[in-house]
């Protein structure tokens, strides 16, 4: 079928921009995936799941620019025993980054892959992407497939002793970067990994996560405080029987971020949480599009997104639990929640179930409003000042995101930055 | 210590004037209480001493220490030494009760040019005055008055007066909903605060716990105004009588 012509020349225009790393046995994979972007074409706002975001400047071959800020500000993990993999503009440096041996764990760069004609993922690798093009497209995951210049593969074999930090440099302000990670984790075996830091201008950003029954994966993302960011990334998590992935972002700033996740639970018993804390000012908007989807017994999945709005500032929440026929003893819990701190900030939310299965628990809220003024007046009529009262019912709203990273030292640096962010908007 | 002054006070959002000309004077060391009947305006007077928004006030005063309260913030309030125990204290998720009590206290400290307490001093202070209220460290833990009883809430309340050390407390309504045993805790909290230099204006509709707090002075409130006042014989005619014959007495 032939595309809409507008939609048609977007997507020429960028794919010509574009060339593909050849070789190796990725190739076939990002040959395929080409294949379905040619096919369905890069989204525009007249795709009903671009409804709230508009994806031109997502889709355009020429990234618009975007300062680099200096925050002055020590890299969000850099208090932490871990290993530290570091991308700048999206290349990968090896000057600034740590050796990558560390027992439990292999941690490979996805560009030697070009010279590899076996490796496990191979199986992983645009396959966990493919799997979530429906019921939904997601064009720019495919496009990510095809053209990703780099990444890191990680096979999770036991239990790593430090944390894997991929760390991201903003150094050009006009750099488009696209990074493809892949990450295996094996029966029994358990890892986190961090993410954090502007990662280029436009940055787009792929991890296709296996766990294999009894595997657990904790993931933390913070995507950095420049201001004029734009963000597409793609979660794609394959869950086996008894794992557990649970992921949190934190979004401050940036003008544009569309953060997808796409979740599958194929083995019984298994849990996964999304979790997301965002703060934004202005010229900013923010979009948690999240897709879940069981199809397995007494799997219990968890999506609680928050987002602080001031100035103008936009939210958008899509999220999705769909249970299928024979999916019994789903739990699936899903809430998004604004906090407009003015009139002018909007948010923006599409909950949806989609249920097959009769003995299922699911349920879902979505809510937007302002501070609590009874609770802002008796912080106050205890002393506390109202810029300061003001903070900590924000923070406190913000709370039942964090609280669902496990890792109390992470979720305290989490909610050092957005007291931080906070305080200097007072 | 506190002195109110002719003080009218309206709606913000209509047209409704709630007090109608308070007159009250409580001078330091002494303990007022406010009886009155339902509607009368005794909560109203409460959160216009305390800065709540929503009310206006269309004539009047009322100073504390010589310092005009009205203009001022409720933290300004806070500052100089106003405390109000609310009447439905308010849940905050998400706050736990710890961090809240030290905020506040440290805030006040600050905005008083005093030193901030260290957290390992705070806590023992703490720990020790919650303990006299039988406030487990549990409660102190969770975010602030979710969850807990409405006894429990009053207790929270008494221990955040304790923490601020106030020079006016104010206390509405602090005995409902408290058994034999919390109400006797609740008293012998504000007992201890009993000094000098420090007032009470104790608004309550039962003798009861007056029996406990032994007040110097106490006024009937009625339809926005103070329409009798006495010592604490006028608080067990009250408990006897109800307040037709008061009112009646001054219609
Ligand atoms: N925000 C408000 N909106 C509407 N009416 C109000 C408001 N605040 C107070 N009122 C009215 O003002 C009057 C006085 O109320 P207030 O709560 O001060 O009485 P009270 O003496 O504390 O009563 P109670 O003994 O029942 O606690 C009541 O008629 C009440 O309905
Ligand atoms: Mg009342």
């Amino acid at each position: 079928m032939a595309l809409p012509e507008l939609k048609q020349s977007t997507t020429e225009a960028r794919l010509a921009s574009l060339s593909m790393p050849a070789g190796g046995c990725l190739e076939a994979a990002r040959r395929a995936a080409i294949s379905r972007v040619q096919a369905t074409g890069l989204p525009d706002r007249r795709d009903e799941y671009w409804k709230y975001t508009r994806p031109d400047t997502l889709t355009v071959a020429e990234a618009p620019k975007a300062a680099v800020f200096d925050s002055g500000e020590e890299p969000m993990f850099d208090a932490f025993d871990r290993i530290k993999i570091v991308f700048v503009d999206g290349v990968f440096d090896a000057a600034a980054s740590d050796d990558l041996a560390l027992e439990g764990v292999s941690i490979e760069r996805l560009a030697d892959l070009a010279g590899k004609d076996i490796h496990w993922s191979k199986d992983i690798y645009g396959v966990l992407e493919a799997r979530g093009q429906s019921p939904v497209e997601r064009p720019l995951a495919a496009l990510n497939t095809g053209y990703a210049t780099d990444g890191v593969v990680i096979h999770v074999t036991g239990r790593p002793s430090k944390p894997i930090n991929l760390v991201y440099r903003h150094q050009s302000d006009s750099s488009d970067a696209m990074l493809h990670h892949v990450v295996k984790v094996d029966s029994g075996a358990e890892a986190t990994i961090l993410e954090n830091g502007p990662a280029a201008s436009r940055f787009s950003h792929v991890m296709e996560i296996d766990i294999a029954d009894t595997g657990t994966l904790h993931l933390v993302r913070a995507q950095g405080r420049d201001h004029e960011l734009r963000n597409a990334t793609h979660l794609f998590a394959r869950l086996g029987r008894e794992s557990v992935f649970k992921s949190f972002t934190l979004t401050v700033n940036g003008v544009l971020t569309r953060n997808e996740a796409v979740i599958e639970f194929l083995g019984d018993d298994a849990v996964a949480h999304v979790a997301g804390a965002c703060v934004g000012d202005g010229d900013f908007h923010h979009d948690d599009t999240v897709f879940v989807t069981h199809d397995a017994v007494n799997c219990e999945s968890r999506q609680v997104f928050k987002k602080v709005l001031r100035n103008g500032a936009t939210g958008v929440f899509q999220g999705k639990i769909l249970v299928k026929e024979g999916a019994q003893k789903t739990d699936g819990y899903q809430i998004s929640q604004s906090l407009l701190l003015d009139d002018d900030s909007q948010f923006l939310a599409k909950p949806e179930l989609e249920i097959y299965a009769d003995d299922v628990a699911c349920s879902h809220g979505s809510t937007s409003g302002a501070i609590d003024e009874d609770g802002l007046f008796y912080l106050r009529s205890r002393g506390v000042p109202e810029a300061e009262a003001t903070d900590l019912m924000t923070l406190a709203f913000l709370a039942e995101a964090v609280e669902e990273i496990d890792s109390d030292d992470i979720a305290a640096s989490i909610n050092d930055r957005l007291y931080g962010w906070l305080a200097r908007r007072r | 210590m506190l002195e109110i002054k002719n003080l009218h006070v309206k709606l913000e959002e209509e047209d409704k004037q709630i007090l109608k000309g308070v007159n009250l004077t409580v001078e330091a060391g002494k303990v007022h209480a406010i009886m009155g009947p339902n509607g009368s305006g005794k909560s109203t007077l409460s959160y216009v001493l305390a800065g709540k928004d929503g009310y206006e006030v269309t004539e009047g005063s009322a100073t504390l220490a010589g310092e005009e309260l009205l203009e001022l913030e409720p933290e300004e309030r806070a500052a100089l030494g106003v405390f109000l125990a609310f009447q439905y204290p308010v849940e905050i998720p998400g706050v736990g009760n710890m961090t809240f009590l030290r905020t506040a206290v440290n805030a006040q400290r600050k905005a008083r040019g005093e030193e901030e307490l260290s957290a390992s001093d705070f806590l023992k202070v703490v720990r020790e005055k919650a303990k006299t209220l039988k406030i487990d460290a549990d409660m102190l833990k969770r975010p602030v008055n979710v969850g807990f009883s409405g006894g429990e809430k009053k207790r929270n309340e008494i221990l955040q007066m304790a923490m601020l050390e106030p020079k006016m407390c104010i206390l509405d309504e602090t005995d409902s909903g408290l058994d034999v045993d919390a109400m006797k805790l609740v008293a012998d909290g504000v007992n201890a605060l009993r000094d000098e230099g420090r007032g009470f204006l104790v608004i309550t509709h039962y003798q009861r716990l007056l029996d406990h707090i032994k007040p110097d002075v106490v006024h009937i409130m009625a339809d926005g105004r103070i329409i009798k006042t006495g010592g604490p014989e006028l608080a067990l005619e009250v408990e006897n009588n109800g307040y037709a014959d008061i009112l009646a007495e001054v219609a």
